[in-house]
Order: structure tokens, then sequence, then C-alpha cells
């Protein structure tokens, strides 16, 4: 039987398919799904802050987003996973109270998204889809079988990337 | 002293936190009683120090849908405060302050223009207490709605504790007319305030 595996908030986890991997209500954080497309070993991170250096406190790496996806693409090669043969899909990074304001928290989830971007592409991981903004939560499942990406939200439907 | 994380912070600025949200909480809930012009039985609020993962749990599950207010904090302090509150739960209390039966599903813009007149008065009942025993002048801003999963409303504030550390201070309040009413408050002060708030009850010189 397959399994679900549930990530926590400033947590990240590994999979193999045909295991799938899940994190609830995303708001302004952003759910970073990896897959390598050969072996169908998975990982998803719930990263919750952009920036590990410029905060006191990061011994938490899961948190953010420069530490928090570097680690997950590690504990994906421990398990076999090759680098280069890795894909990515995000979602997420919502802002939940829509106003406008220039404040840096109420950015941070646009913030987010565009720093699991830099990290990605740092680590040459192609982003093949995402689904971020907006202001509403979003449920995720990754599928590495199928390198499929759920997203469940309240009263704006389901859909696949 | 300045607070870096929460973990750190002392015990004593735990029992004034505590003390705030007993005083904060209680006004808000006589305020409350009077706008519903009903009586409104109020337990003894909870401060909770929680881990994030422990924080939905305590809402009724990271898919729990919510209503979540925020409002910025400004004044001698700045930051932001929430209330949140189950959606069944804020429905039952916005058809008793319009006399009405509020239909199933998303709130429309009568009710949420009502859910937000309820949560000025609870927050503005909050902050009153607050402004007392600090003795320093805090004004809300106009409140923002949210209708979500409460793992999603909640990463809000998460994010904000999440910059000094892995757990969330939050105010649990249990009230009840005819149904029991969970209620959350969380205050979340920039840093600097932190350190305002702390001399002005006379914790750090």
């Amino acid at each position: 039987m397959a399994e679900v595996i549930k990530v926590g908030m400033a947590d990240l986890k590994t999979c193999k398919s045909p295991d799938s991997i899940t994190t609830l209500g995303l708001g302004s954080c952003v759910g970073v799904a990896i897959v390598d497309k050969v072996n169908r070993i998975g990982g998803l991170a719930h990263v919750m802050l952009p920036d590990s250096t410029v905060m006191k406190e990061n011994t938490n790496i899961a948190k953010f987003a420069d530490t928090g996806v570097v680690e997950l693409v590690k504990q994906m090669e421990k398990l076999g996973a090759v680098r280069n043969r890795m894909v990515a899909k995000i979602a997420g990074g919502a802002q939940m109270f829509s106003f406008d304001s220039k404040s840096s928290l109420m950015r941070v989830g646009e913030r987010n998204a565009e720093a699991c971007r830099e990290v990605l592409k740092k680590l040459g991981i192609p982003i093949l889809a995402e689904d971020c903004g907006e202001n509403y939560g979003r449920t995720v499942v990754f599928y590495p079988e199928t390198g499929v990406y759920e997203i469940r939200t309240v009263g704006k439907g389901t859909k696949t990337i | 002293m300045s607070v870096n994380s929460l973990d750190a912070m002392s015990e004593q600025y735990y029992d004034v936190l505590k003390e705030i949200g007993n005083i904060g909480a209680g006004n808000a809930m006589t305020a409350l009683s009077q706008m519903l012009n009903c009586k409104v039985d109020m337990k003894v609020p909870q401060v909770k120090l929680l881990e994030f993962k422990d924080v939905a749990t305590l809402m009724g599950g990271e898919e729990q849908i919510l209503v979540g207010v925020f409002l910025g904090v400004e004044g001698d302090i700045t930051g932001s405060m929430m209330f949140l509150i189950e959606l069944e739960a804020a429905k039952h209390l916005i058809g008793k302050l319009m006399g009405m039966e509020i239909q199933p599903g998303e709130l429309g813009e009568m009710e949420t223009s009502a859910m937000k007149e309820v949560s000025n008065i609870i927050t503005g009942a909050y902050l009153n207490s607050l402004s007392t025993l600090t003795n320093m002048m805090i004004y809300p801003s106009v409140p923002f709605l949210a209708v979500d999963m409460a793992a999603a409303i909640l990463s809000v504030p998460a994010i904000q504790f999440g910059m000094v550390g892995d757990k969330i201070l939050l105010i649990q309040s249990q009230f009840s007319d005819d149904i029991d009413i969970d209620g959350f408050f969380v205050l979340m002060p920039d840093l600097e305030s932190y350190d305002k708030i702390l001399k002005s009850l006379g914790i750090v010189s």
C-alpha cells in the first residue's frame, strides 16, 4: 500500500514511489516538490522564510528557502537521486490578507517563492510548473511516481500541475 | 537585554504576557457580551507557547476552516495582531449580532462586514488592556479578514514568530453562550517592540 507522508510547517521529507508526500494548508509558505525522474525518488520542503543568512535564529534549516531546498536535495541524493535528473514544482507563497502594504512581512509569500526559484536555479534544477501567489491557502500532494503535483483549495477548486 | 528568541524569554516576561492575555481576553469577552446583549461565560484564558505543528492541531487540524482577522498595531509599539475563530462559531456570533440565521457556505459581504465589527470590538478591548498595563499608546489599524484553512491563516503569525524561533505564542480564550466557542489571540510585536514592552513593565531597565 502506498503511503502518504506528511510534511509539517518548516519541515522537509523525502519519499520513494509509490508513496506520495503532502503538506496541508500552505499559506504564505512555499511547498517545493522535487523528483528524480528516473528512479522516482521525491521530496517536499515546506519553506517558511526566504533567507537564513539575515536571521539570528536559523538552527532549523528546513525553515528557510536557501538552506531547506539544499538540504532536501542532499537527503534525496543520499537515497540515490541524481541532481541532473531532478525537476521541481512549487506552490504556495500566497498573501493571505489581501491589502496593499509595503511591509516586508506582508510580501513574504512573494519573497518566499522568489527565493525558492533562485535556489533551484543555483542548484540547476528546472521548475516545470508552479502555482504561486494569490490570496488563498493550498493543500498540496506530490506523487513522485507521475510527477503530478495536486493542489486543493477552499472554494477555489482542485488542480494539478 | 534584547529578546532574540522566545525560548530564551524570561519566565517573568512569560508571566506578564499571561497576565496581559488574561485581562485582555477578559475585557474582550465583556465587550462581546455587551454587544450581543447576552451573558457570555468565559473560562480562564490559556497562554500557550506551541511548536508550529501543534498550533493547527489545537484549532481542529490544518484544514479546519477558520476566520482570521489581521490588524496592524501602531503607536508606541508596532507590530500586528490576529484573532482566530472557527467559521461555524463566527457565523453563530454574526447571526446573533444581525439577529438572523447565517446561511452555510462562504461569508457574504454583510457577514464579512459584521465579522470585522465583532473583531474590532474584541481586539480593541484586548489592545486597550495592553495599553493600560504598559501605559503606552497602542492603536489598531483597520481589520483584514480571511476565511481559509487553519494552517494557511496561521502561516502569517508563524512566519512572524519564525524569525525568532520555532514556536508561536498565543492566547486561547474559550467562551460560551448557547454554544462553546474557541477564540485565539496572537500578538506579534515587532522585534524592537518586545524591548519596549519589557521596559514599560519594569522587567528590564
